[in-house]
């Protein structure tokens, strides 16, 4: 770093010698970036915006105007068309299945991270460390026919704790690994002194690491949530009635069988993100640091 | 969980043994070490095994030998999927880089309306796979989506009926739906370049471009390659969007490996191969995760994850 920041300068200055009239340079707007940043943002914008009017659209208002034209007489017939194909269901099968998968993966990927820090047994802590690592490089995708397999012998099949189980197992490395770093940052002496009061690691968990981590443990259990309730290959794979399905399988199903109405389709889509929506409203900051979870600090 | 927890040892005084201390604490690794192994490392070791075996996905698993290696590699699916995965790995790559590291130059200003401009720009990130391959369909149908609409010709192509605009339609759309988190990274890396490099630079009389070209995009080359491994890694898994938006159609012109062991596997009922596609998707993203470490120069990218 030290050396890049040397280097850049010294040829910044012994470049720029002769252009020191230009010097100004710098207080010129920074064109590319915005071009590239307005136009990118109305390739976001526009399908959002899209997205929600038409949800509030009749089918046949919504041939007859203009796409971008906010609807004539806006109508909440989508949603209730959505609501009544079961999408409470779903979006119940998909509380369940995020916080059964993100509140135990959180809870044990913090107990090792603790043990990991914490022991004094370096080796065998150190192999653990590396095995989550590794963990990391393994690709849902590939792991999923085995992953069927068990489910299948475990009479898990077309159940709900069909998709929690590995839904927990790939939370896991990411966690541990983001969680394991900041617990390394407490101050060792809080840790003496705890023991000193003649405290066990268990209430040292609890009472000194847990609230010192708490940012970490919601950065972390935003991340694996956000992965969670928007998963789709897992559902896809093992959940097989209709009335298991979780929000993007029943997404999925639902464009499937009314791809013609496109918005009652849309309302879907709408309805499905917003919880996430209201927690980004209330939350953006943790989201977004969450969301770059062990990418950078 | 918490009937794991062995009671509390009211008897370990200050004066524990560093042993005694360890045999304490060593367990708490171990519920997170379970589930890990159950669902991820064993299903690892599981589909090596399964790429020897012949099995329709519901009844008995027969050893096979190499007979699904030897399907697999001589089907000319393979090297079809193996191409349009590099292809649509590489193009989204090209397209995803120099538009994330502008725009997280630009988004990284402290400016007001930036951070407004912000909150909009990074709602993708919160959207399912599956709501944007839904929202996308519905969107460029030739008979009911925007061109239609619009009355525009050039929008009312059959976008995803063409092999050529189907791959497009594919890039474009995982650039839509990943560039405001390599954003999100860029802009959180430009933020930790510390200001009096610039202030340096400025009073040597650097313009904006000389100062982007000979400070920032120095200071963000591990933050370049964070941002590349996990784009290109990432693509190899494409899998929901892919599979929602065309189902690897039209043909087989957007079927990745992944789609292709999909496909194989619980379409077609042949889980021996499925696994073997399987196995060399891992070993492709190993390969590949290694060669951008290589260059990226050593184990620095690594050090960057670890001791983030």
């Amino acid at each position: 770093m030290a050396t890049t920041l040397r280097a850049g300068t010294r040829q910044a200055a012994g470049g720029d010698q002769k252009r020191r009239s230009r010097g100004r340079g710098a207080r010129r707007p920074n064109w590319l970036g915005g071009a590239a940043g307005w136009f990118w943002l109305l390739i976001v914008i526009l399908p959002i915006y899209w997205i929600v009017i038409t949800s509030f659209k009749t089918q046949s208002n919504y041939f007859q105007t203009n796409p971008f034209a906010p609807p004539t007489e806006p109508t909440l017939d989508n949603y209730r068309f959505v609501i009544e194909a079961h999408f409470a269901r779903y979006f119940i099968n998909s509380v369940i299945v995020t916080l059964g998968a993100v509140v135990p993966a959180v809870l044990v990927s913090f107990m090792a991270a603790y043990a990991i820090v914490r022991a004094s047994d370096r080796w065998l802590l150190r192999s653990v460390n590396s095995l989550f690592l590794m963990g990391l490089a393994i690709p849902l995708q590939a792991a999923i026919i085995p992953v069927y397999l068990i489910i299948i012998r475990l009479h898990l099949y077309d159940t709900l704790l069909a998709i929690i189980l590995p839904s927990i197992a790939f939370a896991i490395p990411l966690s541990v690994l983001v969680l394991s770093n900041f617990i390394r940052d407490v101050p060792k002496e809080l840790f003496d002194s705890m023991r000193v009061d003649g405290a066990s690691e268990w209430a040292t968990l609890w009472h000194l690491a847990f609230p010192l981590t708490r940012p970490a443990l919601v950065t972390v259990s935003i991340y694996n949530g956000l992965a969670i309730w928007n998963g789709f290959l897992l559902p896809l794979i093992l959940i097989q009635s209709p009335e298991q399905r979780p929000l993007p399988l029943a997404l999925w199903a639902f464009q499937g069988q009314y791809s013609v109405n496109v918005p009652a389709v849309l309302a879907s889509v709408v309805l499905t993100t917003l919880p996430i929506l209201a927690l980004y409203v209330i939350g953006r900051r943790q989201l977004l640091s969450g969301l770059t979870a062990g990418f950078g600090k | 969980m918490t009937t794991l927890a062995p009671p509390a040892l009211p008897e370990t005084r200050p004066t524990a043994s560093r042993g005694g201390r360890s045999g304490s604490v060593a367990w708490m690794a171990l519920p997170a070490l379970l589930i890990f192994f159950a669902f991820a490392v064993l299903p690892l070791v599981g589909v090596l095994l399964l790429s020897f075996t012949s099995w329709d996905g519901i009844g008995v698993i027969k050893p096979a030998g190499f007979d699904s290696w030897r399907a697999v590699l001589s089907d000319p699916g393979l090297p079809h999927a193996l191409w349009v995965t590099f292809k649509i790995m590489a193009l989204s790559w090209a397209f995803q880089t120099p538009l994330s590291l502008l725009l997280g130059v630009f988004l990284a200003g402290h400016q007001r309306y930036r951070e407004l401009l912000a909150v909009l720009f990074f709602i993708p990130l919160l959207l399912s796979s599956a709501a944007i391959a839904i929202t996308y369909k519905a969107l460029l149908d030739p008979n009911f989506g925007l061109g239609a609409g619009l009355h525009l010709p050039l929008l009312t192509q059959d976008w995803l009926g063409e092999a050529k605009l189907a791959v497009g339609v594919v890039v474009f759309v995982v650039s839509w739906q990943y560039i405001p988190f390599h954003t999100l990274i860029y802009q959180g890396a430009v933020r930790q370049i510390p200001r009096s490099m610039y202030e340096a630079a400025q009073l040597d009389g650097a313009g904006r471009v000389r100062m982007f070209f000979r400070i920032t995009l120095p200071q963000l080359k591990y933050t370049i390659i964070t941002s590349s491994t996990l784009m290109v890694v990432g693509s190899l898994v494409f899998f929901d969007l892919i599979f929602v938006l065309t189902e690897g159609g039209p043909g087989d012109a957007t079927r990745v490996l992944a789609l292709l062991m999909y496909k194989q596997g619980f379409q077609a009922n042949l889980m021996g191969p499925a696994s073997a596609i399987a196995v060399i998707l891992v070993l492709v993203g190993l390969a590949l995760a290694l060669l951008l470490r290589r260059i990226g120069g050593g184990s620095s990218s690594s050090s960057q994850l670890e001791g983030a």
